[in-house]
C-alpha cells in the first residue's frame, strides 16, 4: 500500500519530485555515456518514469515522461545539445519512446486507481457490517428496557386491580431498573460520539482521588448492586491534576461491567496507589475472567465476548480505553489470581503534596 | 404551618406532571409555567416560596430568565438541568440561582434539596448562635464545634470553611466562589488547597468520611451543605 503514502504528498511536491528523479538519473547517465549506448540508456529513464508511474499521480507522470524524452533526444542522441534528431531510426525510437512511457504512466496510475477503489469498497463493507452489529446490539440493549417498561406500566395501567401489593411494587421496580439500564446506555452512546467526534478535549485540574472513587462507589451501593465492593487506597495518594469527568466514566463503566458480569455475592476490589507522577487503578473481580484469546479484543469498539449471553453493545470498554487514552494513559486487562478480571488503568498526570498545610 | 408555594417552569408536559404529583403529594402548593414568559409573570405576581427553573425553555435562555427574575426576586431558585452541562450549571450558580439537579433526577432527592433550601438561613438571623443536628454542634459566638458532645479541633481554616458552609445551607457552592470567599480572589484557580481542606473537614465532621452526608460533592462543580437532609 507504499503508493498510498506517496500519492498523498501534495500536488506541486510530486511535480518537483518528478523532475529531480529524471535530471538526478539522466547526470549519472551521462557520466556513463563512455562505456553505454544511449540507447540502453533510453531503457534507463524508462525505468525512472515507471518508478515515478508507481507513486505519483498521472500529470506528473506526463511530466516526467515528456521531460525524459527531450532530456534523451538533446544530451543522449547525436548530435548532442541539439534537439534536431539525424537519423529516422532515432526519430521512430524517441516517438517510441515517448508513447510507451506514455502508456506505462497510464496504466500504472490505472492499476492504482482500481486498488483504491477496491480498498474504498472494502472499507465501505467493513462499517456497514460494523453499522450492523451496532443496530443489533444496541436494539438490543435499548428494546429490552424499553419493552420492560411499556409492560410493566401497562400491567399496572389496566390491571390495576387483579395485582395485590406486592406483585404492583416488583413491577414498578423492573420500571425503576429497567430505566436506569436506558439511562446507562444512552450516557455511553453520548459518550462513544464525543469520542469519535475527536474534538475530546481534557479538562484537567486537581481532585482528590479518594474523592473520586468514593463518589462512583456510592452510586452503585446506593442503587444496592448485589456485589460487594472493597476500596483500598494508598493514604499517602498525592492529589493528581486530571480530568475528573473521564476518570469517573473509566471507574463507572468497569464498576458496571463487573456488576454485570459476575455472580452475586462476588467481590469488586478497587485499589488505588501512585508510582512517580502515574497514577495507578485497579478494579478486580474474583468473577469467571475473560478467555485469553479474546483479550485483545474486548477493547474494540462493538466487540462482544464470543460466548456471552448477556446483552451488551460492545461500548463500556471501548470508552475506557478512550477515556484512557485521552487522558495519555492505558488500560491492561489480564485475568487475576482468582480467575476473575483485573483491569489496570494507568495515569500519568502533575502531583501535588500539600502536607505543610496541616495547621493553616 | 403555611405550606411552602413552589412554582414549576419546565416546557415538558411529562416533567411538569412528575414534579406536580411529586410536590403535592408531599403537601406543597404548586404551581406551573410551561414557557420564560409565563413563568416571569407569575413570579412578578404572586413570588412562590421555590422556583424550580428549567434551563431549557422555548421561548427564552433560561439564563437570561434567571437574570431577569433575580432584579426583584430573593427566595431560593432551583435550576433543573439536561445532563452534561457542567458550564451551564456553574454560570447559573454564578447569576444567582442556590441548586441544581441534572434529569433525570430521582424524586427523593429533589424533595430533600427543596427542604434544605426551605429551612430558615442562618445569616439572615444574626441572633443564632448555636446550629445544631442530632450529631453536630457549631457556637458561633465562642467558636467551637463539637461532635457527639466532643470538641473538635479545627484549624483557623477548616472553620471558616465549615461557617460558609453552614451560612449557606443547601446552596451549592461553586469552587471559585468557596476558594474566593476563604483564600481570596488570588486563589481561584488553587484548587488544590479546597481539595486538601475539604477532605481534612469531612475526617473531622463527617461520621464516615468516604460517604459523607454533611459536605455532599457536586461533581465538577462545587459542593453543598446539608445539615439535616
Amino acid at each position: 500500500m507504499s503508493f498510498f503514502l506517496f500519492s498523498k504528498i501534495p500536488k506541486s511536491f510530486q511535480y518537483l519530485y518528478s523532475i529531480i528523479i529524471v535530471c538526478f538519473v539522466a547526470v549519472i547517465c551521462h557520466f556513463s555515456l563512455s562505456f553505454l549506448d544511449y540507447r540502453i540508456i533510453a531503457l534507463i529513464l524508462l525505468l525512472a518514469v515507471s518508478i515515478i508511474a508507481s507513486m505519483f499521480n498521472i500529470f506528473p507522470v506526463l511530466l516526467a515522461a515528456a521531460l525524459s524524452a527531450l532530456i534523451w533526444d538533446y544530451f543522449f542522441i547525436p548530435p548532442y545539445f541539439h534537439f534536431r534528431i539525424a537519423s529516422t531510426e532515432d526519430i521512430v525510437l524517441i516517438l517510441t519512446y515517448f508513447v510507451i512511457a506514455l502508456v506505462n504512466g497510464i496504466l500504472t496510475y490505472r492499476i492504482r486507481k482500481y486498488e483504491k477503489e477496491l480498498v474504498l469498497k472494502e472499507e465501505k463493507a467493513n462499517t456497514i457490517k460494523l453499522y450492523n452489529t451496532l443496530l443489533n446490539s444496541l436494539s438490543h440493549e435499548l428494546r429490552t428496557p424499553i419493552a420492560t417498561i411499556l409492560g410493566a406500566s401497562d400491567n399496572i395501567l389496566s390491571r390495576n386491580k387483579k395485582l395485590n401489593d406486592n406483585q404492583k411494587s416488583e413491577l414498578i421496580s423492573e420500571i425503576s431498573k429497567a430505566s436506569l439500564r436506558l439511562n446507562h446506555q444512552v450516557e455511553n452512546l453520548l459518550n462513544m460520539s464525543r469520542l469519535e467526534s475527536g474534538i475530546i478535549k481534557t479538562h484537567n485540574d486537581w481532585y482528590d482521588i479518594t474523592e473520586v472513587i468514593y463518589g462512583v462507589v456510592n452510586q452503585f451501593e446506593d442503587n444496592k448492586i448485589e456485589q460487594k465492593i472493597v476500596v483500598k487506597i494508598d493514604p499517602q495518594l498525592p492529589l493528581f491534576k486530571l480530568d475528573k469527568g473521564m476518570l469517573e466514566q473509566i471507574l463507572y463503566n468497569l464498576i458496571n461491567n463487573a456488576s454485570r458480569y459476575t455472580p452475586s455475592n462476588s467481590l469488586i476490589r478497587i485499589d488505588a496507589n501512585s508510582k512517580s507522577d502515574i497514577l495507578i487503578l485497579t478494579v478486580e473481580d474474583n468473577g469467571f475472567g475473560f478467555p485469553p484469546d479474546e483479550i485483545k479484543a474486548v477493547f474494540d469498539k462493538f466487540y462482544r465476548l464470543k460466548n456471552t449471553k448477556i446483552g451488551g453493545t460492545g461500548l463500556g470498554l471501548s470508552i475506557i480505553k478512550g477515556y484512557a487514552e485521552a487522558m495519555g494513559g492505558r488500560v491492561v486487562l489480564q485475568n487475576a489470581e482468582t480467575h476473575g478480571a483485573r483491569f489496570t488503568i494507568t495515569i500519568p498526570a502533575e502531583t501535588s503534596y500539600l502536607n505543610n498545610l496541616k495547621n493553616e | 404551618m403555611n405550606r411552602a408555594e413552589i412554582l414549576v417552569i419546565d416546557d415538558e408536559l411529562p416533567i411538569r406532571k412528575l414534579l406536580e404529583i411529586t410536590l403535592q403529594s408531599n403537601d406543597y402548593f404548586v404551581r406551573l409555567a410551561a414557557t420564560a414568559k409565563e413563568g416571569l409573570l407569575m413570579v412578578a405576581n404572586h413570588p412562590p416560596d421555590i422556583v424550580i427553573l428549567d434551563l431549557g425553555l422555548p421561548d427564552g435562555d433560561g439564563h437570561v430568565v434567571l437574570k431577569k427574575m433575580r432584579e426583584w426576586y430573593v427566595k431560593p431558585v432551583m435550576i433543573l438541568s439536561v445532563q452534561s452541562s457542567e458550564e451551564d450549571i456553574v454560570t447559573a450558580l454564578d447569576n444567582g440561582a442556590n441548586d441544581y439537579l441534572v434529569k433525570p433526577f430521582r424524586p427523593g432527592e429533589l424533595l430533600a434539596r427543596i427542604r434544605s433550601l426551605l429551612r430558615t438561613k442562618v445569616d439572615s438571623d444574626e441572633n443564632v448562635a448555636i446550629i445544631s443536628n442530632t450529631e453536630l454542634q457549631i457556637d458561633l459566638s465562642s467558636r467551637i464545634v463539637k461532635r457527639n458532645n466532643e470538641i473538635l479541633k479545627l484549624t483557623p481554616t477548616e472553620y471558616s470553611l465549615l461557617i460558609l458552609f453552614v451560612k449557606n445551607e443547601g446552596k451549592v457552592l461553586t469552587h471559585h466562589h468557596i476558594l474566593r470567599e476563604i483564600w481570596g480572589p488570588g486563589y481561584m484557580s488553587e484548587s488544590q488547597y479546597l481539595r486538601v481542606f475539604i477532605a481534612q473537614l469531612r475526617k473531622k465532621i463527617e461520621k464516615d468520611p468516604n460517604r459523607p452526608k454533611l459536605i455532599h460533592t457536586e461533581s465538577g462543580v462545587g459542593y453543598r451543605f446539608a445539615f439535616n437532609e
